[in-house]
């Protein structure tokens, strides 16, 4: 039970970072209707200047560190979220009115940019950092010597996750950017013809999923103490999962299915091996898809004639 | 952002000196942002297991002056161009031209390629790149009956790819089957595992069906690596038999080829052989696809295309169209992979990545989604462009990832032409892009 438990809060931090990258791949296509596949990427460029922002703020004699966290979390979605709107600059909006695929191989095309742009200026190896927060609470004392621990990074993870979406949640649902973009997900002609600037909308989308990144790859590197090149394309591809399981189009569907692959990946790695871990959380993705094809949350897609 | 707003479609460009000179200033200030902690700060794990640091703002500096003076010249060209007419006519003569040299394009790239082991002879590397460049188009058409005629985006092609390589190594060196036997083996497997494939993603649409594939292929992947008992895991699997030219080895022992014909050994003489096998192979394809194209499942593929709601409603079953399409490109696949096999010798999951996947997929679009020409010049460019910049060496996939946006920007619907339609008007006529829309097969 005491195993149980631990691999439960393993998996819903896990699952909360899947959830905030999954939310940025849902917007976009809830909006463009477009897979944004550069978006695992724009989550290790996150990581990467996190972890470089970190380092510079350190060396410069910062050491209270509240204040270096704060710092390098808006930094860093900052920098990611111009990223992000570069990318839909460059990438996407020339091929808005374009058949199907061309932006999806655009975009294709940006995350292998992306990958090995951060590999050439940052190198290939792993990059570690020591742990910055430390220390946790001991939940449960089990018979057996085992014991629940719930550590103040996981602490963190899950609070700011749940901060993150409140903020993201009232964006949405109370403002006027949060209006444009539900207009816009309904039907641009006429968005457009009502005023609702477009172009603006959609370039919003894209800074904020960035940014939504850029709070999963801080999370991603303090959690796991490190950032490598490579890490966007598998963390990637799970998110899209995660959005796809819970009904891509739906902002509720993406948090829950990042957090049902979180707990997919982290009980198959507990309970059987770790080696499959990925091919379990795939393979869920398929047999979710043969029974339930537009997800959890999805809306059945009409058929129109 | 009021600055950059200013698309071609506009009527009124602006234009001039300053215009162009405050774009390039904040294309410049994005740059600098953007590349100001990644390429200004270099991280590195120390000697002790810390990070360490280093800071390079001289290539900051150039690397933003440079955005600034390409956004400049880009600008500058932009305005000498004139605006982007997408749809503007081409004149008679060149049209006439061009439809002669598609109608002797073909004929003449095939003689050309039949000629190559002849030609370059003495010249090693380019019969290895040109059997390259042939394993990719052949790649390219199999995928092709997928993503091109039957509209279904399978971005887990390479999953077949390697299902072919590796039913064809470890039969091989496991049961000492040769070449000849496995090959079919190798494509009916991988036919197998498409419709396995194909089972599932029946009833998903477009995007969904896009990481379904792409989630079997990594699943694919997974298996391969982790199943080391049977597959050598990350470590691959060596020792694979080179083919025979039909039971005689191609080597310089007594009864190989060399000796038998009375000529002198030379290692060319396998390449060759390799060279001709993938060709006809790849012909076998194209002439399949071909074929295929004129009976009524080609048809229903094509149809499935366009409009599968259509389909359903003319009687066609979607299910078999569907099935047949990706059992039919998956055997492409599974042969393809069981020549890589036997050409390379040895295997490892590392060649089955996604980014195989991802090329042979670009090489289709680029080749125009159904047009076998395109595909195949699409192939020939892409791995060609590729090799050019293989003293690159880690900028390469950095340049192939920025070269297939720009091509995407640049021509959206492939490098040559479209798909022809069998039945067409006269005129031109102005049709709302709604009615002219992919089906979303």
């Amino acid at each position: 039970m005491d195993y149980f438990a631990q691999q439960l809060i393993n998996g819903l931090v896990l699952g909360s970072i899947y959830g905030l990258i999954a939310i940025g791949y849902t917007m976009v296509y809830g909006i463009v209707g477009m897979i944004n596949f550069a978006h695992g990427d724009i989550f290790m460029i996150g990581g990467f200047i996190a972890l470089i922002s970190f380092l510079v703020l350190v060396s410069l004699g910062l050491t209270a560190i509240p204040l270096i966290l704060l710092i390098v979390l808006l930094v860093s979605m900052a920098i990611t979220a111009l990223y992000g709107w570069t990318i839909e600059r460059i990438a996407y909006r020339p091929l808005r009115h374009s058949f199907r695929l061309a932006p999806m191989l655009s975009a294709i095309g940006m995350s292998f940019v992306l990958t090995n742009f951060s590999q050439v200026s940052q190198g290939a190896r792993v990059k570690p950092v020591p742990p910055i927060i430390t220390g946790g609470y001991t939940l449960h004392e089990g018979s057996q010597g085992f014991a629940v621990q719930l550590s103040n990074i996981q602490i963190m993870v899950v609070l700011a996750t749940i901060v993150v979406l409140a903020l993201f949640t009232w964006l949405v649902s109370r403002t006027r950017l949060g209006r444009d973009m539900r207009a816009c997900e309904q039907d641009q002609t006429m968005a457009a013809l009502l005023g609702v600037d477009v172009d603006r909308t959609i370039s919003m989308t894209f800074v904020i999923g960035a940014a939504l990144a850029a709070v999963a790859g801080m999370m991603y590197l303090l959690y796991y103490g490190l950032v490598d090149f490579f890490m966007g394309f598998v963390a990637g591809i799970k998110a899209f999962t995660a959005a796809v399981l819970g009904g891509i189009g739906s902002l509720p569907g993406a948090m829950l299915g990042g957090l049902a692959i979180g707990l997919i990946e982290t009980f198959w790695s507990a309970y059987f091996s770790v080696e499959y871990k990925d091919v379990a959380a795939f393979s869920i993705l398929i047999v979710v898809l043969i029974f339930m094809p537009t997800g959890l949350l999805g809306r059945p897609e009409v058929e129109k004639v | 952002m009021s600055a950059t707003s200013a698309r071609p479609s506009h009527a009124a460009q602006p234009s001039g000196g300053a215009f162009i000179l405050k774009k390039a200033l904040i294309s410049a200030l994005v740059a600098l942002v953007l590349f100001s902690l990644m390429i200004g700060v270099r991280t590195e794990a120390g000697p002790q297991g810390g990070l360490i640091y280093w800071t390079r703002f001289g290539d900051l500096a150039a690397l933003v002056a440079t955005v600034f003076g390409g956004s400049i010249i880009v600008e500058l060209l932009r305005q000498w161009w004139g605006p982007i007419d997408k749809d503007s006519l081409v004149p008679k003569p060149v049209q006439s031209a061009m439809s002669f040299a598609g109608r002797w394009l073909a004929p003449a790239l095939l003689v050309f390629a039949f000629l190559v082991p002849v030609i370059f002879y003495d010249q090693r590397y380019i019969l290895d790149l040109s059997i390259l460049v042939l394993t990719y188009v052949m790649l390219g058409w199999g995928l092709n009956v997928v993503v091109g005629l039957a509209g279904l985006l399978d971005l887990g092609y390479v999953a077949f790819y390697a299902v072919g390589a590796y039913s064809y190594a470890l039969l091989a060196t496991n049961f000492g089957l040769s070449f000849w036997v496995c090959l079919p083996l190798a494509g009916i497997l991988a036919a197998f595992w498409g419709v396995l494939l194909g089972f599932p993603v029946l009833r998903l649409r477009g995007d969904y069906l896009a990481i379904v594939t792409l989630a079997f292929g990594e699943i694919i992947r997974l298996v391969i690596i982790n199943w080391q008992s049977l597959t050598g895991g990350p470590n691959g699997v060596s020792g694979i038999p080179r083919p025979t030219m039909f039971g005689i080895p191609l080597d310089n022992s007594d009864s190989g080829l060399a000796a038998r014909l009375g000529i002198e050994f030379s290692p060319t003489h396998r390449l060759v052989f390799l060279f001709y096998l993938i060709l006809a192979m790849a012909l076998l394809t194209n002439w399949v696809t071909i074929r295929l194209r004129r009976l009524p499942i080609g048809r229903a593929w094509e149809a499935l295309r366009e409009d599968e709601v259509a389909c359903r409603a003319l009687g066609i079953n979607t299910t078999t169209t569907k099935l047949t399409a990706f059992a039919t490109g998956a055997m492409f696949g599974g042969f393809a992979g069981a020549f890589f096999a036997t050409r390379q010798g040895f295997i490892s999951p590392e060649s089955f990545t996604f980014q195989e996947s991802a090329l042979v997929l670009a090489i289709v679009v680029l080749g125009g989604m159904g047009s076998q020409l395109g595909v195949a010049l699409a192939a020939l460019t892409m791995i060609g462009g590729f090799e050019l910049f293989r003293g690159l060496d880690q900028y390469r996939m950095l340049v192939f990832g920025i070269a297939m946006v720009l091509l995407m920007i640049w021509r959206p619907r492939g490098l040559i032409g479209h798909r022809a339609p069998t039945v067409f008007l006269e005129r031109n006529q102005a049709i709302s892009s709604d009615l002219v829309k992919e089906g979303h097969g």
